[in-house]
């Protein structure tokens, strides 16, 4: 197996006047060539800080790296310089954010912001640049490609200009293309087009894609594998079928019983109680333990470690962890009185 | 589950935090230096306007013919005047003068445009149109002529001066409030407000009108120096404060006659208006850091 | 059953005008073009659609916030259309509305204790002190926030805390009629079940009648008795929850329900994959507005704009491929 990223005990905290609130608690993952890799949370899970981390991407934000490396193609980005990292940045990995508008220039043209990246990394010469800027619209599915290249990025709309974000990421061919909340701000039918495209290259060029989302359904439509994120930490992971037929973690368990589905009919839905904890104020032990049906006596005190089982799948949780003996379990509370 | 009992996940309670106007307020003069000693001095000028007249050295009034412009020494420390009173407990009493007239002119300037802008900026159409033209034909006049124009009709004196200064001062307070009030009338909880079934009256006094004071206050101070200045000017020219009253500026126009022998005459007052001046501008630039929601990052 | 509906809608159109500049045609978006439902007492009636369906617009004529263009609202057998102010304002007891951002619907200057009080004091202007504070009290404790945070103010709250705090706003009054308008968007997944259920609970304990606004397909099949389908302004289909979701008539509601991405990897439906965008819908597609974008399209979808019909199912739907078993 050949990791093509490996992100290892990496910690981000955001530094300001009189106080340091680390977000990113020491997560390390690995992801190889080819795979569509998911890291899943919900807000303030750490999972965006997570992916602007690996991107070197925190300039100009009080977060800070403190600690961990980033491996990619066996060297660690985090030390290389911010003029290295420019270079690998759009050419070799990739991001596309969430709101495909606050990262396009909107007083250039579109042809213009595509064939600027070309031209300044693959040394390609105007005109062919231009020609293969257009292929590369069409590739992502834009029609009359030609006449967008010349339009601006208001006068398209939202599912549009995240295509052009991807034709762009794309341009250069990156092996790593990490994706956060892709299509969070489109709607159902244009989703389903963005997500097929993604599906597409990997297809077509073999393209690695870490993908960021709070969205369990895009998840189990477009990842192998998943990385589930619970206050700074990663509390599961494994291939997505798996992890979806049985969740190992609570967490992970109750995010996705929380989920409405379609055509099940519940009268009452299985809610995880109480709140995220405050980043500023984690309690001792394990993260979930206030939220969690299953706690134990162990779980207030101790955090479990992330270990990985027989079956090759990573958990943490005090449930799993073989060399804990004493205490008892508490009777399972139900949280929602049904 | 019988019917009537509700379950409702309790949730159990994130203090979040983010501090109040008044913590950020105290972080941020903490860093900016300039502004935490323009705040020394505002108070230091605040005591003086409150017990000026126990603190002067000398009775302000009492004439001295022993001791006519006498230059500054350890016993006036700031000198004498032309009929020997002392210049440092006159500017003491004057102060309460000089800034009284610049708080009060723009307090009810403040007042006067904060209402304008309120109900300019709520009710649109005509009612914005025509406070919005007026506002931009009293903009067309240079302000001091618009001063000098008011107390030439209203007559000379303290009252009419501050009635002058609040009157130019109030276009742009009303400006500034129909601008936060255009941008507020569209946020969503005015129109959970309306969905509620809350009269228009309730919807300003209470939702729209608390959102613009922290600019309202950012503004004032910024705008006390600027009266300050004018009325000192419109004393100077004799418009103002009648020239034996220890006003800063009539204390300048009066001692117009002696610049080139006792230069401490013209030099004290001007130095009293110019820290004033500059120290509210100063607390008031640090205030608007914290306060102003469009330069709050 | 005999029909008694809370309230009922008929051909309302609201269009916003859109002229630039002084010489130009005018031009309007048809934001709600002949839109006509109604919601029998004590059921959940959902609409759902993509941005720009006029979902949201649809809410606020409902509620009066904006003033419709033609068509009836009739709340309760009484007419609301075009009534001034003062006449809405009275019927803002009965009819509350819940909002989508919860963070941007509370005044934010206010005390929760006084935000939850502001509709009593409006309605009940003679209740007196003690006795809006029970209510206040009892309110925002069914809504599952503790009497000990009465004094704090909506900053201080995270986003599932605030929607339960706009949730008690709206039920402080006692309503019959609660619109929604996409209540559970703006939170994270383990916070919408919460409110999901919050909401179920309160219609079984109050007999509230929901009138559900969103674009969550799962969350809509969750909550509602009866579902329309909006399309650029109109409505497409209409039916009963579990006839729409099984037997989807209207190729956009079909499309629509297979572009909800499984929470089941293994299940791996036939996917209908639109093409195309959204159209604009200042200039929207001449006669069935969905024809550009759907896999059936027939030369008369280009000319004609269907009529809604109700077929054997009791589905209403807007489309020429039923039209036949109309006569």
């Amino acid at each position: 197996m050949t990791g093509l990223l490996e992100v290892n005990n990496l910690k981000t905290a955001f530094i300001s006047d009189d106080k340091t609130t680390q977000v990113v608690r020491g997560v390390s993952f690995a992801v190889n060539k080819g795979e569509i890799v998911g890291i899943v949370g919900e807000s303030g899970c750490g999972k965006s800080v997570t992916s602007l981390s690996i991107m070197r991407l925190l300039k100009g934000t009080s977060g800070t790296i403190q600690d961990g490396e980033v491996r990619f193609h066996d060297q660690n980005l985090l030390d290389l310089s911010e003029q290295k990292m420019r270079k690998i940045r759009g050419n070799s990995m990739s991001m596309i954010f969430q709101d495909p508008m606050t990262s396009l220039n909107p007083v250039l043209k579109i042809g213009r912001q595509l064939m600027q990246g070309i031209m300044l990394h693959l040394k390609y010469p105007k005109e062919k640049a231009r020609k293969y800027a257009v292929s590369m619209l069409e590739s992502v599915g834009i029609p009359r490609a030609e006449s967008i290249m010349n339009e601006y990025p208001h006068q398209l709309s939202g599912g549009m200009n995240q295509r052009v974000m991807i034709a762009m990421a794309m341009s250069c061919n990156p092996e790593l293309l990490i994706a956060d909340e892709p299509t969070t701000a489109l709607d159902v039918t244009i989703q389903a087009q963005i997500l097929e495209l993604m599906k597409e290259l990997r297809e077509k060029q073999n393209t690695t894609i870490l993908m960021i989302t709070h969205d369990l359904g895009v998840v189990s439509e477009v990842c192998d594998r998943v990385i589930v994120m619970y206050a700074g930490r990663v509390v599961e992971e494994g291939k997505t079928a798996e992890v979806f037929e049985n969740p190992k973690h609570p967490y992970t368990e109750g995010l996705i019983k929380s989920m409405p589905k379609i055509g099940q009919k519940q009268s009452r839905l299985y809610a995880i109680p109480g709140q995220v904890p405050d980043p500023a104020n984690m309690p001792k032990g394990c993260k979930f333990a206030a939220r969690c049906p299953h706690v134990m006596d162990i779980c207030t005190e101790k955090e479990p470690d992330l270990i990985k089982d027989e079956e090759g799948r990573k958990h943490r949780c005090w449930l799993y962890q073989g060399e804990y003996e004493g205490g008892e379990k508490v009777d399972v509370k139900s949280s929602t009185g049904n | 589950m019988s019917e009537t009992q509700i379950t409702t996940d309790q949730t159990q309670f994130v203090e979040t935090k983010q501090d109040s106007n008044f913590k950020r307020l105290l972080r941020s003069f903490k860093k900016n230096k300039l502004a935490l000693y323009s705040l020394y001095v505002i108070i230091l000028l605040l005591l003086i306007v409150i017990f000026g007249p126990w603190i002067t050295p000398y009775d302000p009034q009492e004439a001295n013919y022993d001791s006519i412009l006498e230059a500054p020494s350890w016993q006036h420390l700031a000198g004498t005047d032309e009929f020997g009173k002392d210049v440092l407990s006159r500017l003491i009493v004057g102060a309460r003068l000089s800034l009284g007239v610049g708080v009060s002119a723009v307090l009810l300037g403040a007042v006067a445009g904060t209402i304008l802008g309120l109900i300019s900026g709520f009710f649109g159409k005509w009612v914005d149109r025509v406070i919005m033209r007026i506002c931009d034909i009293l903009f067309a006049f240079p302000d001091l002529v618009l001063a000098i124009a008011m107390v030439a009709i209203l007559g000379p004196g303290m009252k009419n001066v501050i009635i002058a200064i609040a009157f130019f001062s109030t276009p742009s307070f009303a400006r500034i409030v129909r601008g936060e009030t255009l941008e507020i009338k569209e946020r969503l909880f005015i129109e959970a407000e309306r969905s509620i079934g809350a009269k228009k009256s309730r919807i300003i006094l209470r939702h729209v009108f608390p959102q613009t004071i922290s600019t309202i206050i950012v503004y004032i101070t910024m705008n006390i120096g600027g009266a300050i200045i004018s009325a000192a000017s419109l004393s100077f020219l004799g418009l103002g404060a009648s020239p034996s009253s220890p006003e800063w500026g009539a204390m300048l126009s009066a001692s117009r006659d002696y610049i080139g022998h006792a230069f401490h005459l013209i030099f004290f007052p001007g130095l009293a208006v110019f820290i004033t001046v500059l120290v509210l501008n100063l607390f008031g630039d640090g205030l608007r850091d914290v306060l102003d929601p469009k330069t709050r990052d | 059953m005999t029909s008694n509906p809370v309230l009922e809608i008929k051909h309302i159109k609201k269009y916003f005008k859109i002229s630039k500049g002084w010489f130009a045609e005018k031009k309007y978006v048809k934001a709600v073009d002949d839109v006509s439902f109604s919601i029998e007492k004590g059921r959940t009636a959902s609409i759902v659609g993509e941005s720009g369906c006029g979902k949201s617009t649809l809410a606020r004529l409902v509620n009066g916030l904006i003033e419709a263009d033609s068509g009836e609202i009739v709340f309760k057998g009484n007419d609301l259309t075009h009534k001034n102010e003062a006449v809405w304002r009275t019927f803002r007891q009965p009819m509350q509305m819940i909002f989508q951002d919860p963070y941007a619907s509370l005044s934010p200057q206010m005390k929760i204790k006084d935000l939850v009080a502001e509709p009593l004091l409006i309605h009940y202007p003679k209740m007196s002190k003690a006795e809006i504070e029970k209510i206040v009290k009892e309110t925002l404790d069914i809504c599952g926030i503790g009497s000990q945070h009465l004094s704090k103010y909506p900053h201080q709250f995270s986003g599932g805390q605030r929607q339960r705090i706009g949730i008690a706003r709206a039920l402080v009054l006692r309503p019959e009629l609660v619109i929604l308008d996409e209540p559970v968007s703006a939170l994270d997944v383990s916070v919408q079940a919460q409110i999901l259920n919050l909401l179920k609970d309160l219609q079984e304990k109050f007999d509230l009648t929901y009138l559900f606004i969103s674009h969550d397909l799962s969350v809509i099949d969750h909550i509602s008795d009866d579902v329309a389908v909006m399309y650029l302004g109109n409505i497409v289909e209409i039916s009963s929850r579990d006839t729409l979701f099984e037997s989807p008539k209207h190729p956009y509601t079909q499309a629509l329900l297979s572009s909800v991405p499984d929470k089941d990897p293994k299940l791996k439906r036939e996917r209908i994959i639109l093409k195309g965008e959204i159209p604009n819908a200042a200039n929207p597609p001449s006669g069935c507005k969905f024809h550009t974008r759907c896999p059936f399209a027939m030369n008369v979808c280009k000319e004609v704009a269907p009529v809604m019909q109700t077929l054997d199912n009791g589905t209403q739907v807007a489309c020429h491929l039923y039209q036949e078993n109309q006569s």
